[in-house]
């Protein structure tokens, strides 16, 4: 009974996401034989697999923050725009103030966007699509008139740290997507958050007539998307030593989105995991960086890419499953 | 059953001609499930023919399968002697059978005009002739007594008009039966007067028309014959002078007057502890009217009446899903405000909704997750319950409501009904609650939870908590409730207590003609 429980459970784990996340490096081995390679050089860590890690950092981000909105049912589209609002206002003020105020500042930015985004939907009932699409389009709005227009620099030697520094060996970036992962899991796992974001996006009626918050808890986890979406825009923004109100996080709320989905959350609410979430991120970039590293002309990689997250998703869907019920190893659901 | 006389079919004597619309042994499946069941429905010329009958009786089934929407699986159909199988909406109204429906469905953007003559526009050159057709849509709303400005869009006229507007817009293409489903549930009563007048003069021009409602009262204001379906089969059909109130409550509900009821517990002297919760004037305008109800430990205070009623307003009302606009709430010492779910929890109220499946249970979740979900809310996110506490809970409530199967980390979707209203059931006891509401907590589910989930509302009681119980189970209710609320069209009409209290009363109670009832408006 226990262990035919356990291995009716495996496959739902996390193994798909994993084996497609082996695949791909085994595919970027094969393309790049020096893929695995990793040299340290001036006390960091060298190599195409740190730079999988260390380019993925801004995705994996704010997929931490996506996945808890994406399991209450709603979604962020305007992660994108708000890596570009708070990374231009880290940029224009790092030379002129000290480092602290100035992440007071990027992160405080944040946590507004995402107040105002949760306010729109669970204050005001607009549908999350609609509602983070406002801040998507206007957002970048204001980045511009932040920067004035301009592509803005700055030489400030503690925040360029952020992008290109590192930490025992590995790239700032990674050090800090790290610590935003563990901090997320502490916070959502280590209290009764976890149940209560499960429940609302299960089921939002069953888990406002059982007393629990929903309005609160939606406001939050969009908060919390705009912190981790913040802490994106100031890593990238440090990565170039300014900030590019064009193009800073374009489009990669789609990417987000992908990762969580790829993460196996469903678009539906309910059950999440924030690792495989991330680990979702990091199969995007895995494809990125071995697609640059084929000499693949890198036209292809968009269709490469719709190709292996088909070839996920397909690999999670219980209908196809369906169809290798009849496989000895798989027992039809009682 | 009583005499059959007023159930007998009167057509063949009465009228020669073929009635308007006649439906013979219509059957209907859905996966096992018997929504239908050799059904037979006449609708003569210019007659207002109420259809009747608690949820899942058939109705609706009923009208899609006439309408086309579902493919019946046996009977046939025929308009004024002529045999017609219309396969959707549209072919329907092409033969001349259309359907309003309690949710106008129009476009509430576009101008009345507009929504009259969707689809079918004078044209000339293919070119809208926008004068023409407002001149068309004045001179047929004419008809209806209504003068309004067509121009204006739909949504800027009350529910009535669109209505009307709907009823004008079938009739004008050119329908002689109108099926109108449940067009008073949101209407006053001024709207509702409006809407009958247009209704009696529909019949003058021989249009028949089936009427599908809620409200008794409008069923004999407006009506000339009542067909009653239950569970799937003909109940009965009447010419309404044949039919009083308690006769078709009876058909409605399947009862009959002579059973004895069940042997009462005796009557409690609980009402002399002090109330748990007492509410004061408490209503909510257009849900529920004002109405007085006083909450007692180890005392069970049951809802009858019919679908529609107000029963499940009154306990949302009293759960905080809805907030009240007048009156007052006590609980324990001072005045309360009860204004959400949440606040309701912490005045140690629970709540087990009639809509299991939407408001209940979180079907993916686990039924440990399921039965600490309260429980947790009311602790808050900061103190979680630790795995171990979650699995002693569980574990505890699994063994004491003999939950099946007794697995806490199965997805509580999996389950059957009854077992699914246990752990629901669980979910509020985790609480320790003071006063747990249960709305129709024996609904869909087999006979021995039934059983069981008496016996614990008795054992509940009998700890000291108090209770509040919606159930269409009439025989149930008498045997645990100590005090009985009739409801009727949305107002507490009739309070029984101990003695009172018998299957017969309640259902003379719920039929009672609302001039006797002495109803403040």
């Amino acid at each position: 009974m226990r262990v035919n429980g356990l291995a009716r459970r495996l496959p739902s784990i996390g193994t798909s996401q994993i084996v497609a996340l082996l695949v791909i490096l085994a595919a970027n081995w094969i393309v790049s034989p020096q893929f695995f390679d990793i040299r340290m050089q001036d006390g960091r860590l060298f190599g195409s697999l740190i730079d999988v890690l260390n380019r993925g950092a801004p995705v994996a981000l704010l997929s931490i923050g996506m996945v808890l909105v994406i399991a209450m049912r709603g979604i962020d589209l305007s992660v994108g725009a708000v890596m570009a609002i708070c990374g231009a206002i880290a940029a224009s003020l790092a030379d002129s103030h000290a480092l602290p105020v100035v992440l007071a500042a990027a992160l405080g930015a944040g946590l507004a966007c995402g107040l105002w985004n949760g306010f729109l939907v669970a204050v005001l009932g607009i549908q999350p699509i609609v509602a983070t699409l406002i801040l998507m389009v206007a957002g970048r709005g204001i980045a511009q008139l932040i920067t004035e227009g301009r592509i803005v620099t700055f030489t400030s030697p503690d925040l360029a740290f952020l992008g290109g520094g590192s930490v025992l060996g590995l790239p700032t970036p990674v050090v800090l997507t790290l610590g935003m992962l563990v901090l997320t899991l502490l916070i959502v796992r280590g209290t009764a958050l976890c149940l209560m974001i499960e429940a609302t996006g299960g089921n939002p009626r069953a888990a406002a007539l059982a007393g629990i918050g929903t309005k609160l808890i939606t406001v939050a986890v969009y908060m919390w998307s705009g912190l981790c979406a913040a802490l994106a825009g100031i890593v990238a923004s440090a990565d170039i030593l300014g900030a590019d109100a064009n193009n800073a996080g374009l489009w990669l709320e789609l990417d987000a989105i992908l990762a969580v989905v790829i993460g196996g959350t469903s678009l539906f609410g309910g059950r999440f995991s924030i690792i495989l979430a991330v680990v979702g991120a990091l199969i995007i970039q895995a494809m990125n960086t071995g697609i640059l590293l084929s000499g693949f002309p890198p036209e292809t990689n968009l269709v490469v890419k719709a190709v292996v997250v088909l070839t996920v998703l397909l690999a999670q869907s219980p209908r196809l499953g369906g169809y290798f019920a009849g496989l000895p190893f798989n027992r039809p659901k009682p | 059953m009583q005499s059959p006389d007023p159930l007998a079919a009167p057509a063949a004597t009465a009228d020669p001609s073929p009635p308007l619309l006649d439906v013979a042994g219509f059957s209907k499946s859905f996966a096992g499930f018997v929504a239908l069941d050799g059904v037979n429905f006449t609708l003569r010329h210019g007659e207002i023919h109420a259809l009747l009958g608690e949820n899942g009786a058939g109705k609706s089934t009923l009208i899609k399968a006439m309408t086309g929407v579902v493919q019946r699986d046996g009977g046939t159909l025929h308009l004024e002697g002529e045999e017609i199988a219309p396969r959707s909406a549209a072919e329907a109204l092409k033969a001349g059978i259309a359907t309003v429906y309690q949710e106008v469905n129009l476009a509430p953007n576009l101008s009345v005009a507009q929504n009259l003559f969707l689809g079918r526009q004078p044209t000339r050159f293919g070119l809208v002739r926008e004068r023409e057709m407002r001149r068309r849509a004045e001179a047929l709303l004419y008809e209806f007594g209504l003068a309004i400005d067509v121009g204006a869009p739909l949504e800027s006229y009350s529910v009535a008009i669109q209505h009307i507007v709907a009823i004008a817009r079938a009739v004008d293409q050119s329908a002689r039966v109108l099926i109108l489903d449940e067009p008073t549930a949101s209407l006053d009563a001024h709207e509702v007067e409006v809407l009958f007048a247009v209704m009696r003069q529909l019949t003058a021009r021989g249009i028949g028309i089936v009427f599908v409602t809620h409200f008794l009262d409008q069923v004999y204001a407006v009506c000339d014959r009542i067909t009653v379906l239950r569970n799937g089969r003909l109940a009965g059909t009447a010419p309404i002078a044949a039919l009083p109130r308690i006769e078709l409550v009876k058909l409605m509900l399947g009862r009959e007057l002579s059973r004895a009821t069940s042997a009462r517990p005796m009557a409690s002297a609980a009402s002399v502890e002090p109330p748990v919760a007492v509410f004061e004037g408490y209503g909510k305008a257009g849900y529920v009217a004002p109405f007085d109800l006083s909450l007692h430990a180890g005392h069970v205070v049951g809802l009858a009446g019919l679908l529609g009623s107000g029963r499940t307003e009154t306990v949302r009302l009293v759960f905080g899903a809805e907030k009240a606009d007048c009156g007052t709430a006590r609980a324990g010492e001072g005045a309360v405000a009860v204004g959400s779910p949440r606040e309701a929890m912490r005045l140690g109220f629970g709540y087990c909704p009639e809509e299991r499946k939407t408001e209940g249970i979180v079907a993916e979740l686990s039924v440990r997750e399921n039965i600490v979900l309260a429980l947790q809310a009311r602790r808050g996110p900061l103190r979680p319950l630790s795995r171990r506490e979650q699995d002693e809970i569980a574990a505890k409530f699994i063994r004491l409501l003999d939950i099946r199967p007794p697995d806490p980390s199965r997805p509580i979707g999996l389950l059957s009904g009854g077992n699914q209203q246990k752990a629901l059931l669980a979910r509020w006891l985790a609480t320790v609650p003071r006063l747990l509401i249960l709305d129709e907590p024996t609904r869909g589910i087999d006979v021995g939870a039934h059983a069981e989930i008496i016996k614990l509302i008795r054992d509940l009681c009998a700890e000291g908590m108090a209770m509040l119980v919606v159930s269409s189970e009439l025989e149930e209710l008498v045997t645990y409730a100590d005090e009985v609320v009739v409801l009727r069209d949305r107002a507490h009409v009739a309070r029984l207590r101990g003695e009172e209290i018998s299957v017969p009363s309640i259902l003379a109670a719920i039929a009672e003609a609302p001039a006797s009832a002495a109803l403040p408006a």
